[in-house]
């Protein structure tokens, strides 16, 4: 048994070091009572890749992203990052979550705590960076989302796409191996969106491995290197955009596409 | 000229008493802040027996009235053998007491934190009690000021029970007063009245500078960002 555990092991390592994989996720369930929200999703995600996930609503997307970091706990099925199991109970999780970036539909940027403090807190608690150097890092990466100027700032008092691209910064500076972003322009106004997605586009273009929840067909498009359509808990259709956009296997793809591409249209070129 | 000479030489016993009541009140406070976060702690993210636990404490604690806790910590606690001094007996049943109320106000404040805080601190890396460390407890105090000024209030107030138990503080000074004088129980007891008063006061005002000085945008203490509506 233990030798047949120990040879699965061997196998997957040596998957991910020819792949360069940085992200499995193995048949992963997820129930809520009688709901089956997640039913058996399989993908991986390679060093610098972009991936969005798209998807009528309800169907999981969120879920997905929360079990990938176990924010929400998988029911069944297998996450690893890299060579460490993140679904495996004995794992550091406090450890794997540092390496992993979040971004939320709402910031979550911590409403007490000024800009500058938001982005170094991470380094400073979790990973025990002194002050001076939190604090540089921290304002290397918010110069780098474009705010530099709003460092003193608490949250309440920047617009929603200022707080998004505080939030990434403060992601980027864990600097982590991958960022989940789920859906990280749905709660801003449209003229905001932009700002977010050019922060976002910059990133996949400097080889960030981004796995994204959105809509917007206008990142899918520029840089995303797959899309994933989930539906009713399963992946139906994963693909190039273009392969999505032009071949689609599934009806529903097709007509799900049009939909939001019509919704939500293109905002970035 | 009577009576100014009696407020006179009241003067250094009503000072000590009031020193003592500033004492009970700053002991009863303390022991029922620091209980007060951790009984909330444990309702809110600790597990279900810790929560029942916690939950039980508060229930019986507050559920006695503050003049049977203090006989059953100073009296009931003597016929155990344990012989606690009347102030330690007091801190006991008064802080304890506190510390149920103050649980309330904690748990409250922590519960109105938005659930994406936590989120983000867990996503972070942080484990669940820096999580409660740096981001929900800084959030959670800010808003728990207010309500707590009125614990702070009736604490303040309440040490006056424990002249019951013969603490000698404001209250028995001012008894000691009236019996060594005969009578002017009226002046005396309005002389004790002002001095609660003034350091209910008083704390009352500090209190919401602290609440003004901690201030963050997004927390409003003034008027929720609306001008008369």
């Amino acid at each position: 048994m233990f030798q047949v555990l120990k040879q699965k092991e061997m196998d997957l390592k040596g998957f991910d070091m020819s792949n360069n994989i940085i992200l499995r996720v193995e048949d992963l369930h997820k129930v809520y009572g009688a709901l089956e929200v997640l039913k058996g999703v399989t993908f991986s995600l390679s060093k610098g890749e972009s991936k969005v996930i798209i998807g009528p609503s309800g169907t999981g997307k969120s879920t997905l992203l929360r079990c990938i970091n176990r924010l929400t706990q998988p029911s069944s099925g297998r996450v690893w990052l890299d060579d460490v199991e993140v679904t495996d109970h004995k794992a550091n999780i406090n450890q794997i979550r540092a390496s992993i970036g979040m971004v939320f539909q709402d910031f979550n940027l911590f409403s007490h705590l000024q800009i500058l403090d938001n982005v170094r807190i991470g380094p400073m608690k979790v990973k025990g960076m002194s002050k001076e150097e939190a604090t540089k890092l921290a304002m290397e990466e918010l110069a780098n989302v474009g705010l530099a100027d709003k460092v003193k700032a608490y949250p309440a008092e920047l617009s929603g796409g200022q707080q998004q691209r505080a939030s990434i910064a403060r992601a980027l500076a864990m600097n982590p191996k991958l960022i989940l972003f789920d859906e990280p322009t749905s709660a801003l106004d449209p003229e905001l969106i932009g700002e977010v997605l050019t922060v976002m586009i910059n990133l996949a273009k400097d080889g960030m491995t981004m796995l994204v929840v959105s809509h917007e067909m206008g990142f899918a498009r520029s840089v995303a290197d797959e899309i994933i359509f989930l539906e009713n808990g399963v992946i139906l259709e994963e693909g190039p955009p273009n392969q999505l956009f032009l071949h689609p296997k599934h009806n529903r793809t097709a007509e799900f596409l049009h939909k939001i591409t019509e919704l939500y249209g293109e905002t970035v070129k | 000229m009577g009576l100014l000479n009696l407020i006179w030489s009241s003067f250094p016993a009503l000072l000590r008493g009031t020193v003592v009541t500033l004492e009970l009140t700053l002991a009863f406070l303390s022991l029922g802040l620091i209980i007060g976060i951790s009984l909330a702690l444990s309702r809110v993210y600790g597990g279900q027996v810790l929560a029942k636990l916690a939950s039980g404490f508060e229930q019986i604690f507050r559920g006695i009235p503050a003049l049977v806790l203090l006989f059953l910590f100073y009296f009931g606690a003597a016929e155990f053998g344990i012989n606690l001094s009347v102030v330690t007996a007091a801190i006991l049943a008064m802080g304890l007491r506190s510390s149920a109320y103050q649980s309330q106000i904690f748990r409250g404040a922590i519960q109105s934190i938005s659930s994406g805080q936590m989120m983000a601190a867990r996503a972070l890396g942080m484990n669940l009690y820096k999580a409660a460390r740096y981001i929900i407890l800084p959030q959670a105090l800010r808003f728990s000021i207010a309500p707590w000024s009125n614990e702070y209030a009736g604490v303040l107030k309440d040490t006056s029970l424990c002249y019951a138990i013969g603490v000698v503080e404001l209250m028995r000074q001012g008894r000691y007063i009236v019996a060594r004088t005969f009578g002017h129980s009226l002046l005396i007891y309005i002389l004790i009245a002002v001095i609660y008063f003034i350091l209910v006061y008083i704390g009352l005002k500090g209190l919401r500078l602290l609440e003004i000085r901690l201030h963050v945008p997004g927390f409003e203490t003034k008027r929720n960002g609306l001008e008369r509506i």
